[in-house]
């Protein structure tokens, strides 16, 4: 990749306090200090070396990876920070490149821009930001611009973090939720609901010990392969918030047509059932930051689950329903008892029931 | 999960399906007009419609889902009541999560946290009594809801207060008791059921006896039901087999939890602590005699209703609300005229539609997927 060539060597500042101060926030030197010290530091990289108010690319170089642009963007302000899993930095880059990835397009650079509550450790801020570079490697893209914010205490919870991300799409990939046809197959990469589970495991408000994973992941690689193997693929999404019940809602609706779903090939960690038993929530519903469903056609399907199931990420994919004719918009799914319930859209937030 | 999966058996359940066809092909009644059975609980309803149960009777068959939701039966002016303890700037006001949703007449606790009041979930009583201990110059107040089922731990919370002289927790006590309203509904001049299955886990504190006398004066049968799936099909099937025999029993499917005597512990707690109260306002049914209890004045320092002014409004509910004729069985929930127009689990109008095991808001979430059923 071309990139506008670097202009001069600039010395990185250096911060010299344990914590996050209102100072660092007020566009002078401990401004800069911060910014240099923990996240051009770790991020690393030519584009954003220069410090300019915006990163430069060049087009062509751009264009050389598909003929449309995917742009696309993410705030987070998961709690706790760090969980079993990852964190927050992690997330935000996983999280804005599976957005991405979920279109077709190969993801290429990331923003970055955190809002700091004052009183944070700037130990906690490099952990953080070491992360995102670390995913950002991982998944091959570069975090280039950026933007840090710091608010009195109280008016943010500790870090917010925003990452934007940009892609390309290669040419002839065309896929959308209105896209699914009856008699297509609903792929999953994996167990379902870890995520969710493991944040609110993590939040420790339960007094339950879990060993529940985040399975917070950048999935590009995976729907690469699984798009090779079923190029007439119609549709992908992450079941992020809302989770699985949601994404099927959605496509379903988009495409104005029925999906069922079969609880019995539907892949639920035995601990994530049991949480969600004892707590009264739908593992239907809990989030997952590591997982896509796909819409494929029949003739596809098998290829495309054998691509995914050979794949690091897809291990555990499976089959777990198919698009029909019937009501449009309807999701049901049988149940493992053998009866059929509807599977809708989640309304309000997941609460626990009390008896 | 072991010891789950296996009341989840689908081979189990086909059986099970057969076993009540074939008894409901045998039975007079069924030949003339639906048999209606009324899960009591809400755990039922959940249960019923998670697993797609319903559907997989036969038609002769209707469920009717009856008030064994506390948080649906919560009237409005109690709601009010929450909110304006919990926006008092000393409170801390904890509840369990599915009480936050209900609406008030002016707004629901979900709104009055937005709004600035402390309102925390909780999933104990006990939690909130933590909070009491590490908040010492705040008023810790826990929402006491549910029927016998959770009334023995907010009991012991009490007990526990005063055991280690906490004079920051208090508890708004809006616990209910099922027997005095199974009466009021079999008292009901539009009673349209032909068994009951009863209650599991209160049941698991009261035991069986207490529902004696719907056997014996009302002629109806009960089966106290477990909540698995498989339990709810065998229930149903025992209570068939009594209407099909003439007979009207108290019966016990739920013994592997269910005592017959229930729990003397978690009684003797109850029996400390609270007291009847005279009436208690119920959302779609109205006032109920001797249907609600409260702190006993030796527990007046734990009563939040002594402890700080409530308003204690009464607010009627919406008039066009069919809610009771639901819980009656008197209609279905997409009978009613609000039912997934004015009245949605977004904004409830009423007790049904509110928490998940309301059987309004279950309809509208599972579906009724039956073509009978399904709305119209």
């Amino acid at each position: 990749m071309n990139l506008i060539p670097f202009i001069r060597p600039r010395r990185l500042g250096k911060v010299n306090v344990p914590t996050v101060t209102l100072a660092h926030g007020g566009g002078g030197k401990a401004m800069k200090d911060l910014i240099d010290d923990v996240f051009v530091e770790a991020f690393d990289n030519a584009a954003l070396a220069p410090l300019e108010d915006q990163a430069r690319f060049d087009l062509a170089a751009i264009a050389a990876h598909g003929d449309r642009l995917a742009f696309t963007t993410d705030a987070f302000v998961v709690d706790p920070l760090i969980f079993p899993g990852g964190d927050i930095g992690k997330l935000a880059v996983c999280g804005t490149v599976n957005d991405l990835a979920v279109g077709g397009a190969r993801p290429l650079y990331l923003s970055c821009a955190v809002i700091i509550e004052e009183g944070v450790t700037i130990e906690l801020l490099r952990q953080i930001a070491r992360s995102m570079a670390s995913a950002a490697r991982e998944a091959g893209v570069q975090i280039v611009t950026g933007d840090t914010k710091v608010v009195p205490k109280g008016a943010c919870d500790k870090l917010f973090i925003t990452t934007t991300g940009i892609g390309a799409i290669p040419e002839g990939r065309v896929l959308g939720a209105h896209l699914a046809r009856p008699g297509d197959v609903v792929l999953v990469n994996g167990l379902l609901g870890d995520h969710g589970a493991a944040i609110l495991g993590a939040r420790g408000d339960m007094a339950l010990d879990t060993a529940i994973e985040s399975d917070c992941a950048s999935l590009h690689g995976l729907i690469e392969t699984l798009l090779a193997a079923s190029p007439g693929a119609r549709a992908l999404r992450d079941p992020t918030r809302g989770g699985i019940a949601t994404v099927l809602n959605e496509i379903a609706e988009a495409s104005q047509a029925a999906i069922e779903i079969d609880e019995t090939r539907t892949p639920i960690r035995e601990d994530v059932k049991g949480f969600c038993e004892i707590l009264g929530l739908d593992p239907l519903y809990l989030a997952n930051e590591g997982k896509i469903v796909a819409v494929v056609p029949a003739e596809e399907a098998d290829a495309a689950l054998a691509a995914m199931q050979a794949h690091p990420l897809g291990r555990g994919a499976a089959a777990i329903g198919k698009v029909n004719v019937g009501e449009a918009g309807r999701v049901t799914m049988r149940t493992v008892f053998g009866g059929r319930r509807i599977v809708d859209m989640l309304v309000g937030e997941q609460l626990p029931r009390i008896c | 999960m072991k010891y789950i999966d296996e009341f989840r058996d689908r081979e189990k359940a086909a059986v099970l399906v057969k076993e009540i066809e074939a008894l409901v092909a045998t039975m007079d009644v069924a030949k003339e007009r639906p048999i209606h059975i009324m899960e009591v609980c809400g755990g039922h309803t959940h249960s019923i419609f998670r697993y797609g149960v319903e559907g997989m009777l036969p038609k002769e068959i209707e469920l009717v889902h009856g008030p064994g939701c506390p948080v649906c039966v919560l009237p409005m002016g109690r709601v009010d009541d929450c909110v304006s303890i919990a926006e008092r700037p000393e409170v801390i006001f904890t509840t369990f999560g599915d009480a936050m949703r209900v609406p008030g007449s002016k707004k629901s606790l979900m709104q009055a946290r937005a709004d600035g009041a402390d309102i925390r979930m909780v999933y104990s009583p006990m939690d909130a009594l933590a909070i009491a201990r590490n908040h010492p110059d705040r008023e810790v107040v826990f929402f006491g809801l549910g029927f016998e089922t959770t009334m023995p731990s907010t009991a012991l919370t009490v007990l526990e207060a005063e055991r280690e002289g906490l004079t920051n927790f208090s508890v708004f006590c809006n616990h209910i008791t099922i027997v005095p309203t199974l009466k009021a509904i079999l008292d009901s001049p539009d009673l349209n059921l032909d068994g009951f299955l009863g209650p599991g886990h209160v049941s698991m504190v009261i035991g069986t006896a207490p529902y004696e006398f719907i056997a014996r004066f009302y002629k109806k049968p009960m089966v106290v039901a477990g909540f698995e799936p498989l339990d709810v099909l065998q229930s149903i099937w025992m209570v068939l087999k009594q209407i099909k025999e003439g007979r009207a029993d108290i019966e016990n499917q739920y013994q592997r939890v269910v005592p017959d005597d229930g729990n003397a512990a978690a009684l003797d707690a109850v029996a400390r602590v609270y007291e009847l109260r005279e009436f208690f306002e119920w959302r779609g049914l109205g006032s109920i005699d001797h249907s609600g209890v409260k702190l006993r004045e030796a527990y007046a320092g734990f009563d939040a209703e002594r402890k700080f002014a409530i308003p204690n409004v009464k607010i009627a509910d919406p008039k066009s609300c069919q809610c009771g004729e639901v819980l009656k069985g008197v209609i279905k929930p997409w009978q009613c005229k609000l039912f997934g127009k004015a009245c949605t689990p977004e904004t409830p109008l009423g007790a049904l539609m509110v928490s998940s095991e309301g059987a309004c808001a279950a309809y509208y979430q599972y579906g009724g997927l039956n073509s009978e059923l399904e709305p119209a």
